[in-house]
């Protein structure tokens, strides 16, 4: 009854994200290399702010995180947060008609929280040599034909489209590890996730640093690396091959022939690299 | 449909395989799915030996501007970079602006090595793609999962070189076309200043 009333509740955030994600569309193809972006100033706003909260608060935590937290302990901290996003991930590739990633999640959790201490070592990827887990509804809604919509920059969150956004918020609603477990689970998940995040924020400073504070403009450089890696996320998951061979500098060096943008990752995500942008 | 992308791409193999025939008679030197790996080969090995070297900042950034030098081809990534303004650069602006370039992003990509220490790259696979081939590398980092990183491979240069790096569908390409496109906004669309700005540029 339970697990129906649940179903039931997926099924209306998903007409819910589908209507938000379907909103917006290029109204007609875009120029080569050009991104949808028609929020631009909303989000360039939110860009700057989104700086300022890394500057003053995120970034000196995520330091202090990896100075004072011996790397194991950071490692345990990530491993548990991972664990805990399982359920979920099992959920929704099942959504995705991926039975056999489902199967992968569900037994990553089973795995981790029993022999793995609660989640904080990994033997699923150790000793069960079990592939990486890692989806979201954004990606099932990728999957079942919704349009990416437009860019976004959301407050604190950083970097997204309309389709994530719309994930996100159907991810909200419908945790499936409240369903099995109690509620303050929720937080824990969420606190665990911060930290797994200072972590990587601590870690990696040097780049991200490099991305935010060293370059000439900023939010473009957040933009086109989320868009690329998150395109290629999910064209690892739909099967379908990542552009690798859109730009060619050899038969186009100036990047405008007309050959540019035939199978650009900015223009279709999901275009066949091999395609002959000379054929008739 | 499927078909036709199938015989598309025997058509387009055969015409690339016909036509390199008939202009490189030296067919034993060109560039091959063996020769493309074993150039990413040496160049992961050559980078992972400067980063685990133990040499100061400043040694270990000279060593990339050579091997970046050696194993990219600088010229066209660079004026790929400069995108359309290349066009209206004089010879001497985009000679300087290669120089340039070169060195600010052997101090850009080389300033991070400290993150890739105890770090390899292992290359798994290769496929043609239009200009050469695709070299297709695991990166293994402490305490992450590890990660893809392609390199492009192509012989067009006139010597076997890569000429962009995809890392985890990020695309070096694309990426500094948008920076530097960024820094000539700044300046004005003025290239002089652009190539002043690039060697202060971190």
């Amino acid at each position: 009854m339970q697990m129906a009333a649940r179903f039931r509740r997926v099924l209306i955030a998903a007409g819910f994200a589908g209507l938000l994600a379907g909103c917006t569309t290029p109204q007609e193809p875009l120029p080569p290399g050009e991104v949808f972006d028609p929020y631009e100033n909303v989000n360039r706003s939110v860009h700057k702010l989104n700086r300022g909260l890394d500057r003053a608060l995120f970034r000196p935590a995520s330091k202090a995180y990896v100075t004072v937290v011996p790397s194991p302990l950071q490692i345990a901290v990530a491993n548990f947060a991972d664990n805990l996003g399982n359920p979920a991930h099992a959920v929704d590739y099942l959504l995705q008609g991926n039975i056999r990633m489902a199967g992968v999640a569900a037994s990553r959790f089973v795995i981790n929280t029993t022999i793995g201490l609660g989640g904080i070592v990994d033997p699923a990827t150790t000793e069960f040599k079990l592939p990486e887990a890692d989806t979201d509804f954004g990606e099932t809604l990728a999957v079942w034909g919704v349009p990416e919509g437009a860019y976004q920059e959301l407050p604190a969150f950083g970097p997204s489209t309309e389709r994530a956004t719309a994930g996100l918020i159907v991810a909200l609603f419908t945790n499936p590890v409240s369903f099995t477990l109690t509620r303050p689970i929720n937080n824990t998940r969420f606190v665990a996730e911060v930290f797994r995040r200072m972590g990587d924020r601590g870690n990696f400073s040097d780049t991200v640093d490099s991305v935010l504070y060293d370059s000439a403009d900023s939010y473009a450089q957040s933009r086109l690396i989320y868009l690329q890696n998150r395109r290629f996320e999910l064209s690892q998951s739909t099967g379908r091959p990542a552009a690798n061979d859109s730009l060619d500098p050899y038969a186009d060096p100036y990047g405008d022939g007309p050959s540019y943008g035939v199978g650009d990752p900015y223009i279709d995500e999901y275009s066949d690299p091999y395609e002959d942008p000379y054929a008739e | 449909m499927l078909s036709e992308v199938i015989t598309r791409r025997a058509a387009l193999g055969f015409l690339a395989g016909g036509m390199s025939s008939l202009a490189l008679p030296r067919m034993a030197l060109a560039l091959d799915e063996q020769s493309a790996m074993a150039l990413v080969n040496k160049l992961v090995a050559d980078i992972t030996k400067v980063i685990n070297s133990g040499k100061s900042e400043n040694a270990v950034l000279r060593d990339f501007d050579r091997i970046f030098g050696k194993y990219a081809d600088v010229p066209i990534i660079a004026r790929y970079s400069l995108g359309a303004d290349a066009r209206r650069a004089t010879p001497a602006q985009l000679r300087e602006f290669t120089k340039a370039y070169q060195s600010y992003i052997s101090r850009k990509y080389g300033r991070r090595f400290r993150e890739f220490i105890g770090g390899r790259i292992e290359v798994q696979s290769a496929r043609p793609i239009k200009a050469g081939y695709e070299v297709r590398t695991l990166a293994y980092i402490q305490g992450e999962s590890p990660f893809e990183v392609i390199f492009l491979v192509s012989d067009k240069s006139g010597s076997d070189k890569f000429f962009n790096i995809f890392i985890e569908g990020v695309n070096m390409l694309l990426t500094e076309r948008t920076e530097i496109g960024a820094i000539i906004d700044r300046n004005g669309g003025d290239l002089d200043k652009t190539i002043a700005d690039l060697k202060k540029a971190k």
